[in-house]
This record gives C-alpha cells, sequence and structure tokens, in this order.
C-alpha cells in the first residue's frame, strides 16, 4: 500500500517524537484499532481525519493511555508507555489534551483550572504559575475571564481554556481530540485560531478533526482512518488533491456536497 | 441541670432516678419532672451519633475510595465490607463488638465503645456506598483531563472528583446520619444508657404514662434529626442553585 511505502522512506524512527508499531486495539467484537503504524517527528502538525467511527478518537485516546492497547507499541520521545501508575502520571504530564467536550474542572476558577496541573503537578510556586497561567490565558484570549467559573464561559471561550490548560503544563506533544466538534459554528474559528497560531509556533501536534480548512492550512500530514486502519498518509495538498483511496475519495466527495 | 452529671450506670446522685409518683398525673409532668434524665440520655444520644458519625464519614469515604481504585484487591475489599455491613442487620454488628470483639482479644472498659465502634462501621458501609455514587456521578471526562494533566489517581480523586461529589453527596448523607442517630436507640439494649436506655428505665418507673415518656424520648431524637433534616435540604436548595 502506497502509505505504508511512504512511512518506511520518510520516517526515521529515532526521530519521532510519538511512535506507533503494530498497534491493535478491540472492543469486544469490534476490531478498531488494526495494525496502526504512525510516527510524528517533533514541530510536525499530523491532522487525523475519517469517517465517524473509524478509530481515530480511541487512536488519540491511546497516546496518552486513556484508552488501553491489546498490542503493539506506543513510545512518547523514545519511552514507551508505562502501566497505570507514578511513572505513566509523570509522562502523561508531558502529553498535552484537548477534549470535545472541554471537560475543564467545573467547581475551579479559569485561572485555578490553568494552574492546578502546574502546582500539583509540576509543584511550581504558586505565584509563578498564576503569572504564567495568566499570560496563557491573555494568549489565547480570554485573560479578563480568570475569576470565573467554566460554566460561565461560551465554549468557546471554554475550549481555549482547556488549550492553555494543557500548554501549562509545557508540554512535548498536543493532542486534539476533535475539539471542534461541539461548538457553536460562530465559535469554531476563535479555536482554530488558536491552534494555527500553536502550529505556527512549532508545537508537535496531533488534532482529531472534521475541519478541512484547518488540515489545508496548518497541517504538515493528513492521515485519513476507515475502519481503524490508516489509509492514507500524505500531505494536505496531495490528500485533498488527488486521494489515492477509493474510500478517501468516497469521503471527500460526500464532504464536497454539502 | 445537676451541677456534676455522673456518667455510667453506677453511682447516680438521686437527682437521676426517674421520679415515681403513684398519682396519676398530667402528660407534660412526667416528662417535666425528668427532664435531667431526658437530657442526660440526649447528650449521650447526642455524643454516640456524633462520634460514630466522624469515625464513619472518614471510614465510608476511605472506603469509596477503595471501591474505585485501580488496585483489584482493595475494590475486593471494599465491596465485601460494604455488601456484609449493609445487608445484616445492625444487632449483629452490636453482638460482634460488644461480645465477639473482647474474646477476640479487643478489651474496653465500657461498652459505649463497643457502640461506637458498632455504629460507625455499619455507617460507614452506607456512606462508602452513596460516596461512590456521588462519585459516580462525576462525568468522566473531569477525570480523564485531571489523568491527562499528570495527575496521580489520589490527587484525581481528591482534587477533582470528590469535591465535586460531595455537592450531590451530601444531601443522602445527611439522610444516613439522621438514620445514624436513629440506629444509637439499639445501644440501649446493650447496656450503653443513652436516651433510648433512659426512656426505657422511666417507662418502667411510670407504668401509668409510658405514652408519655416515649412522646418525651421521641421529642429528644427530633431536636437532632429535623434540624439535619432542615441542614439536607438547605444544602440541597443551594447545589440546585450552584448548577
Amino acid at each position: 500500500m502506497f502509505a505504508r511505502f511512504s512511512l518506511m522512506t520518510t520516517q526515521v524512527p529515532g526521530d519521532a517524537l510519538v511512535s506507533l508499531k503494530a498497534v491493535n486495539k478491540h472492543y469486544g467484537q469490534l476490531h478498531v484499532l488494526k495494525d496502526i503504524n504512525l510516527n510524528v517527528r517533533k514541530g510536525e502538525v499530523v491532522v487525523v481525519i475519517g469517517p465517524s467511527g473509524s478509530g481515530k478518537s480511541t487512536l488519540c485516546r491511546a497516546i496518552n493511555r486513556l484508552e488501553t492497547i491489546d498490542d503493539g507499541k506506543i513510545a512518547i520521545d523514545g519511552k514507551e508507555l508505562p502501566e497505570e501508575g507514578k511513572e505513566l502520571a509523570k509522562l502523561r504530564a508531558d502529553v498535552g489534551m484537548v477534549f470535545q467536550s472541554f471537560n475543564l474542572f467545573a467547581h475551579k476558577t479559569i485561572l485555578e483550572n490553568v494552574t492546578l496541573g502546574p502546582i500539583k503537578v509540576k509543584g511550581v510556586p504558586k505565584a509563578q504559575a498564576d503569572k504564567d497561567a495568566m499570560a496563557l490565558l491573555e494568549r489565547v484570549g480570554v485573560g479578563h475571564q480568570a475569576p470565573k467559573l467554566p460554566a460561565q464561559l461560551s465554549g468557546g471561550q471554554q475550549q481555549r481554556v482547556a488549550i492553555a490548560r494543557a500548554l501549562a503544563m509545557k508540554p512535548k506533544v498536543m493532542l486534539f481530540d476533535e475539539p471542534t466538534s461541539a461548538l457553536d459554528p460562530e465559535m469554531i474559528n476563535e479555536v482554530l485560531d488558536v491552534m494555527i497560531q500553536l502550529a505556527k509556533e512549532g508545537m508537535t501536534m496531533i488534532v482529531v478533526t472534521h475541519e478541512m480548512g484547518f488540515a489545508r492550512k496548518a497541517a504538515d500530514r493528513v492521515v485519513f482512518m476507515a475502519d481503524g486502519q490508516i489509509v492514507e498518509d500524505a500531505t494536505p495538498e496531495e490528500f485533498f488533491t488527488n486521494p489515492k483511496s477509493t474510500r478517501a475519495k468516497d469521503f471527500l466527495s460526500k464532504l464536497l456536497t454539502h | 441541670m445537676p451541677e456534676s452529671a455522673h456518667r455510667g450506670s453506677g453511682n447516680r446522685p438521686p437527682i437521676f432516678a426517674p421520679v415515681r409518683d403513684t398519682q396519676p398525673k398530667d402528660v407534660m409532668d412526667v416528662i417535666i419532672e425528668n427532664l435531667p434524665l431526658y437530657w442526660e440520655g440526649f447528650l449521650r444520644t447526642l455524643f454516640l451519633s456524633a462520634v460514630s458519625g466522624v469515625i464513619a464519614l472518614v471510614l465510608g469515604t476511605v472506603l469509596a475510595a477503595a471501591r474505585v481504585s485501580p488496585v483489584a484487591a482493595l475494590r475486593g475489599f471494599s465491596m465485601t465490607y460494604v455488601e456484609i455491613l449493609r445487608n445484616t442487620p445492625l444487632t449483629i454488628a452490636f453482638f460482634f463488638a460488644a461480645i465477639v470483639l473482647p474474646r477476640l482479644g479487643v478489651k474496653f472498659e465500657q461498652f459505649e465503645v463497643a457502640a461506637i465502634i458498632a455504629l460507625s462501621a455499619y455507617t460507614a458501609a452506607f456512606i462508602a456506598e452513596a460516596v461512590r455514587s456521588g462519585v459516580n456521578s462525576v462525568p468522566v471526562g473531569q477525570a480523564e483531563a485531571a489523568r491527562s494533566i499528570g495527575m496521580k489517581f489520589g490527587q484525581v480523586l481528591s482534587l477533582i472528583i470528590l469535591p465535586q461529589a460531595l455537592r450531590t453527596v451530601i444531601p443522602p448523607l445527611i439522610n444516613i446520619l439522621i438514620a445514624l442517630v436513629k440506629n444509637s436507640s439499639v445501644a440501649g439494649a446493650f447496656f450503653v444508657l443513652e436516651l433510648f436506655g433512659y426512656g426505657r428505665q422511666l417507662a418502667n418507673a411510670n407504668g401509668d404514662a409510658v405514652l408519655a415518656v416515649l412522646l418525651g424520648v421521641a421529642f429528644f431524637y427530633l431536636l437532632i434529626t429535623v434540624p439535619l433534616g432542615i441542614l439536607a435540604s438547605t444544602v440541597e436548595r443551594k447545589v440546585a442553585i450552584a448548577r
């Protein structure tokens, strides 16, 4: 298959910040991840797209072990994901995650949401954490909301706070699991703008999304998944203008007719 | 109120002896004449309930934490404990604490200690279940977000899950505490003098006014349980607003 071929030629495994090798996962009878191989280099922005149920969210969640895998290997910065426990917690602190449903801590203020990780996990002094958090909140454009509770913010604002919360841990890589799918249309762009900015600054990102505009603008590579498999792995230009598989052609044609 | 309230069932100053009268009398008279005795019983019941309640809250929360922990042995222990304690009568817990424990070498001076052990062990099982259901009511995304910024299990639970669970759990917890106050009357059957125990003494001494005596006992129980109930509904209203 073409995708496999390009993987083998363009990727140097030692160079990979995130690497998945022969990863398989089943939900009972359902084979959700079929022999997944993926390498993401430092500074690379990889967009994962595909029809719903194709396993792209599961793939994203498996990378910081929110989903366990049946077999295969996942390594971050050369270190294989450990079993649940202290070591895993440590590794997760280096992997930022942004969820579809924001998942801001409902009982904490916006500022506390961002400072909690640095203070409790990294032991950063509170004054320093507050200062850093305010800078991050300003950067994503919600600085003036700092004393409020998450429920008082719009979806778009909450998601930008969630990005700030993840960034506060100074992660090596950021995972985005459909970050704009739960947002009203007019709020999608404010979140995408933050993500595009982040990509420009050189953050390593793995983004599961349906936003083709973002994929075109910010992605270095597009990974197309269907039925638990990586069907294509190409540059956005290549993928959108000249998809190789019929599955991808079919998917893209459906997008364009609406 | 007497100046010196002697605890325990031993040498009691005369003022604490049930007032006995051969003349038939008014309902209120029996209660008013024995107010010091009622008060003493009320304080004993309050003490038993408060101490057992605090121990049960701590133990119950630990059990609930064990129940949701990643360690299978802890989950199993917690589940077994809860299922045994909440599915057997309280009287059995009392028998264990008062009779079996001393034979196993756990000695205590007063039966009150046995009563506290039985009441807290029994109530903890219910509290564990209430806290667990509260933990389950917190959306799973909250824990995932906490884990994804590198928090360990203990931190996820104590910083993120329990504070949010507590809001939904307080009303059922207060119901359990109300049941605890009433359950403490079982201690009366195990030589612990508390409100119900004194009530029985009074009823024996005033055979013609049993109804009045029991009404008095009920009143003093209500003195503890009704404020708890009011607290529960206040908290419930506050939580409703907070959402």
